[in-house]
């Protein structure tokens, strides 16, 4: 491992100044990713900015309703809060999908967004990866893919996302916070990865040296009826194979609201807005189910050794519609 | 020229307090271990993956490996050498041996602080994956399967979790009056 230097602040503006001033400094929160990748490689830090510190940890309210999910608030206490889990209750239940009890402790809302993929090669120096080395090829297209993307990649990098709470966060249309020196920012998740395209190293839309300070989830009324479903290689404790969140209201037997998001099969968390449109407004209905998981699935296109997993995600759209669709009918009818 | 690469450090281990002198790059793991002599948390695989290597950071169960010893400056780590107290053994130390909860005991020391960590997280009411109809403020009952997964990041490659999971299970509630 590279040697580094080591400075915890208190003050945001300290963090941002401390970044900007020193080449190839990063911040470091619960260290669960970073310190791994350190260890293999890589990442090589010339500074860390230890900024578990900063008065970023709280879980509070908006006015309107919804939740501000502090940037170093851990996994663990995002998980357990009474508010998540009543009103979002797919995201408390995301995040205990994953990793184990200790690294949940560890983890942090921020880092766990701007987390690597867990891609064998990317992990390997060894190992040709245009998303660590950009331009340098890709070992996975051709290699042990079989966990791979089935949908949005391109020729230069066939990785997914590995993250299970930006699943749900994605369908409940979070917001991305941060701070630079030049003031505060805002963006949707839904615009927060970046399409692979050509250079799959630059993952995300924050600006350089920006700090994401909170996630917001606006109120919705229909999160409170959600589920997370996570399909994976061991009972617990494993990345995503294949993983579902999806929330549905159901008014006078018709669909008032449905959010749909994978994990598992892209280089993102992936909308599933074909999926939506095609339910909403009509009855949820086993059929109309059905149709609306193949035609959020019709793009998918499998690699090698991956095409398993685009039946999978089709069969698990329906599998956690028509459980939640189940819910909805029993509460019209009790 | 200061060398900013290194750092001094205070740990408080086991209630006894320690200055050291670190490299910015030396683990939690590795500062216990090799600079202050606490051998009882393991280096498994020293990613992470394994949870041998797990202690009580400031109360809550973390992976040391994964833990830069200049990070956990000021913090109050627990380690296995610390669980019992006045030469008694805790109650989840004694049902490990009273259960035979461990064969190599490689593992052991992870899966106590572990256990020790994931008691308390129940009791403060945390959910688990596999808690069902669980009221947001409370888990509900601790059952085997619940420990089975609230103990799924430690790995034993002897696979005695039977033994682990009837060990923990009959020390629960005696360990919540310890405290």
């Amino acid at each position: 491992m590279r040697a580094f230097a080591y400075q915890r602040t208190t003050q945001i503006r300290d963090a941002l100044n401390l970044i900007a001033q020193h080449d190839g400094a990063r911040f470091l929160a619960g260290g669960t990713n970073l310190v791994d990748l350190m260890k293999a490689g890589v990442e090589s830090p010339a500074r860390l900015v230890d900024i578990r510190s900063l008065a970023l940890g709280e879980i509070g309210e908006t006015p309107d309703g919804g939740l501000v999910l502090g940037a170093t608030a851990t996994n663990s206490a995002v998980a357990a809060d009474a508010q998540v889990r009543l009103r979002y209750p797919a995201l408390s239940q995301a995040i205990l999908a994953g990793a184990s009890g200790q690294l949940r402790n560890m983890a942090t809302v921020g880092g766990n967004l701007l987390q690597r993929t867990r891609c064998a090669y990317f992990a390997d120096p060894s190992e040709a990866c245009n998303r660590r080395v950009p331009g340098s090829g890709c070992s996975a297209i051709n290699g042990a893919h079989h966990n791979h993307a089935i949908l949005d990649w391109t020729e230069h990098c066939v990785a997914t996302h590995p993250s299970d709470m930006a699943v749900p966060l994605s369908a409940f249309d979070a917001v991305v916070r941060y701070e630079t020196l030049d003031g505060t920012g805002e963006i949707p998740l839904s615009e927060f990865y970046l399409p692979v395209g050509n250079r799959p190293d630059r993952e995300t839309a924050l600006p350089d040296g920006a700090l994401i300070t909170a996630v917001v989830i606006p109120a919705a009324a229909v999160a409170s009826k959600s589920r997370y479903r996570k399909v994976r290689e061991r009972a617990s404790y494993a990345f995503a194979t294949v993983s579902v969140a999806a929330a549905l209201d159901v008014q006078q037997g018709l669909v008032q609201d449905v959010r749909l998001a994978l994990g598992g099969v892209a280089s993102r968390p992936w909308r599933a807005r074909l999926a939506e449109s095609a339910l909403r407004g009509g009855p949820a209905t086993a059929e109309r189910i059905s149709a609306a998981a193949d035609v959020e699935i019709a793009a998918a296109e499998p690699l090698r050794d991956n095409a398993y997993k685009v039946t999978l995600a089709r069969n698990l759209i329906e599998a956690v519609l028509t459980e939640l669709a189940a819910d909805a009918g029993e509460e019209s009818n009790g | 020229m200061t060398d900013d690469t290194r750092s001094e450090i205070t740990l408080r281990v086991n209630d006894e307090t320690y200055r050291l002198a670190v490299d910015n790059r030396r683990t939690l793991l590795d500062a216990l271990r090799d600079d202050l002599n606490f051998t009882g948390a393991k280096k498994g695989c020293d990613h992470g993956q394994c949870g041998a290597c797990t202690v009580l950071v400031n109360g809550q169960r973390v992976v040391s490996c994964l833990t830069l010893a200049v990070a956990a400056d000021g913090a109050a780590v627990t380690t296995i050498e610390g669980l019992a107290g006045d030469g008694e053994l805790r109650p989840i130390q004694e049902a490990f041996i009273r259960l035979d909860g461990f064969q190599c005991g490689f593992c052991t020391p992870g899966q106590i602080c572990s256990a020790v960590g994931m008691l308390a997280e129940h009791a403060a009411g945390w959910p688990s994956a596999v808690t069902r109809n669980g009221s947001p403020h409370r888990a509900g009952e601790l059952t085997e399967e619940e420990i089975r997964e609230r103990m799924s990041g430690n790995l034993c490659r002897c696979s005695a979790y039977p033994s682990i999971v009837r060990a923990i299970l009959e020390a629960s509630a005696r360990e919540a009056v310890a405290g």
